[in-house]
């Protein structure tokens, strides 16, 4: 049996955006199967660090990243390394739901179909199961032509999901998944992270201090493009060992 | 002067202006549909003319400016929309996008006479085609890229980034996004310039008189390098006849059917649109 270790070791991370330093010298280790929360206030490049994860930042011409994300033991910015592999392995949910102009089956069924699932037959269980995954296959079993801009945002949300699940990745990249949503939808995809984490590694970007309580093991708090601070998500709370991590969570920061 | 006066002032203003563009097209379509109906019949349609135009039908015109349309979509359309997606989707220096925008606006302005005298020069005497309907086509076709070009780059833009970002973070390549997600969306918006250009094609007098299109010639052209007739130029030329009381029903039965087909056209492409717009909304 092979194993796969799916633990991401980030090493001297450097993100410039033409003359803006927007990520410094980042270095961590992301645990496998469970839960890593990123927080820090806005600006202070959470989205531009998990956008490496994934090499979303390749998309934006001004984007210059140095430094190594080990992957499975691969550097993902080696230049053997093709990138559409990277992001079938690590999928990524973004801050506001983005669905395709399409039906809600065609929203899932288009990335296996691209990477090479033609049978419908076979396309249909990867929709079905794909949408159980995400909780949300009971609420539109009987709708799956329909355009799935006609879900709610916290079930477009959940469809996004589904979406990333249908490329059967390792790792789920989740960039501030709830900004745009309720409560009662909040409490959901809270629930279904939590879930997840037993066969995904999970990084999720959040605003919501509560949030990153509620569901990381552990958090790392960024200000200004810098690291600031990493442990365990109870500790880093309880016993922050730096002044500014302190400032930040009591809410004593300007 | 107290609001509500001036309010109803205004509206005035815009309802006149509002029913004076309607009223212009209602006109326009009167005048021609009152002295050009009585001239279209099956035969109008399918013969050539005879007797110093003035009788018979126009049916190498209408044959000769179909042709000039069918060589537009073939030549034109793909290059105009290929090169809108490079210019939106690939090329990432903004320098270079800024001047290639600058170029197709102002592209756009040229007066079409000019572009007559391009295709002369380029394909007529240069490239060696002569007075053809290959070097017509050729010329009307660059006469519109800046058309598709700017259509087909509004359409492309107005599609938000995050469903690019969205096919792309699932492992699709460029090329797979643009091909299931950004063409299929920016349809409505490229079918809108397609429709416009080939109605430019259908109604361009001034350059395809320099590059081919004979005031008067027997029989149709038997091949893409012979000359040719098309309608606005017949138009042209029953219009300038000595005796226009001989040729009038013809002369305002030919510009009923070039209106015809440039208004059939758009009907088309108002359906085509409506079909995607259903299709996909965002
Ligand atoms: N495409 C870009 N071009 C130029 N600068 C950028 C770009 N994207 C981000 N930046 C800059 O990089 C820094 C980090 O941005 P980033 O989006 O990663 O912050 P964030 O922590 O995710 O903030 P938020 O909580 O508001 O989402 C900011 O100073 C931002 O201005
Ligand atoms: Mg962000």
């Amino acid at each position: 049996m092979v194993i796969h270790v799916t633990d991401i070791t980030v090493r001297q991370l450097n993100v410039h955006f033409d003359k803006a330093h927007a990520l410094k010298d980042v270095s961590m280790r992301i645990e496998e199967k469970k839960i890593t929360a990123i927080i820090g206030p806005s600006g202070c490049g959470k989205s531009t660090f998990i956008r490496c994860i994934n090499r979303m930042n390749d998309i934006i011409p001004s984007a210059k990243v140095t430094g190594d994300v080990l992957v499975d033991g691969t550097n993902i910015y080696d230049a053997k390394v093709d990138v559409t592999d990277v992001r079938k392995k690590i999928g990524m949910v973004f801050q506001k739901p983005n669905p395709f102009p399409k039906s809600i089956f065609e929203n899932i069924a288009y990335a296996p179909r691209i990477h090479g699932t033609k049978r419908k037959e076979d396309l249909s269980l990867i929709v079905e199961r794909s949408l159980r995954r995400a909780a949300l296959w009971d609420e539109v079993k009987d709708r799956m032509n329909k355009s799935a801009y006609d879900l709610s945002g916290g079930q477009q949300q959940r469809l996004c999901i589904a979406r990333t699940l249908a490329i059967e990745p390792e790792i789920i990249l989740f960039d501030e998944p709830c900004s745009a949503l309720d409560p009662i939808a909040t409490a959901k995809i809270e629930d279904l992270l939590i879930d997840l984490k037993k066969d995904y590694t999970v990084v999720i970007v959040t605003h919501n201090m509560q949030q990153a309580a509620r569901v990381a093991d552990r958090t790392a708090f960024f200000y200004l493009g810098e690291l600031i601070e990493y442990g365990s998500t109870r500790d880093l709370f309880e016993k922050p060992e730096k002044d500014l991590t302190e400032q930040y969570i009591t809410g004593r920061m300007g | 002067m107290n609001r509500k006066l001036k309010q109803s002032i205004y509206f005035g203003l815009f309802r006149v202006s509002g029913w004076a563009v309607v009223a212009a097209i209602a006109v326009l379509i009167g005048y021609l549909l009152f002295y050009g109906i009585g001239a279209i019949n099956w035969e109008f349609l399918t013969q050539a003319p005879r007797v110093g135009m003035s009788k018979g039908g126009i049916f190498p015109q209408l044959l000769g400016t179909i042709y000039l349309m069918a060589l537009v979509l073939i030549i034109s359309i793909p290059i105009g929309i290929l090169s809108a997606v490079y210019l939106v989707e690939y090329q990432k220096n903004k320098f270079m996008k800024g001047v290639w925008r600058v170029v197709v606006h102002n592209l756009a302005g040229v007066p079409s006479v000019v572009y007559g005298l391009l295709g002369l020069g380029l394909f007529v005497l240069l490239l060696d085609m002569g007075a053809s309907l290959i070097a017509a086509g050729l010329t009307l076709s660059i006469l519109v890229l800046p058309i598709i070009i700017a259509s087909t780059r509004e359409a492309l833009i107005a599609i938000p980034p995050s469903l690019r970002e969205a096919s792309i973070a699932l492992g699709a390549t460029k090329w797979q996004t643009v091909r299931h997600h950004i063409l299929p969306y920016a349809m409505p918006g490229i079918l809108t310039g397609v429709i416009l250009s080939l109605s430019r094609a259908a109604g361009e007098t001034a350059p395809i008189i320099l590059v081919g299109a004979a005031y008067y010639m027997p029989g149709l052209p038997d091949s893409l390098f012979s000359a040719f007739q098309a309608l606005p130029y017949h138009i042209y030329a029953l219009a300038t006849q000595t005796r226009v009381a001989l040729t009038g029903q013809s002369l305002y039965g030919s510009a009923l059917v070039l209106l015809m087909l440039v208004v059939g056209m758009n009907l088309v492409a108002i359906m085509l649109r409506n079909k995607y717009r259903k299709k996909y909304r965002w």
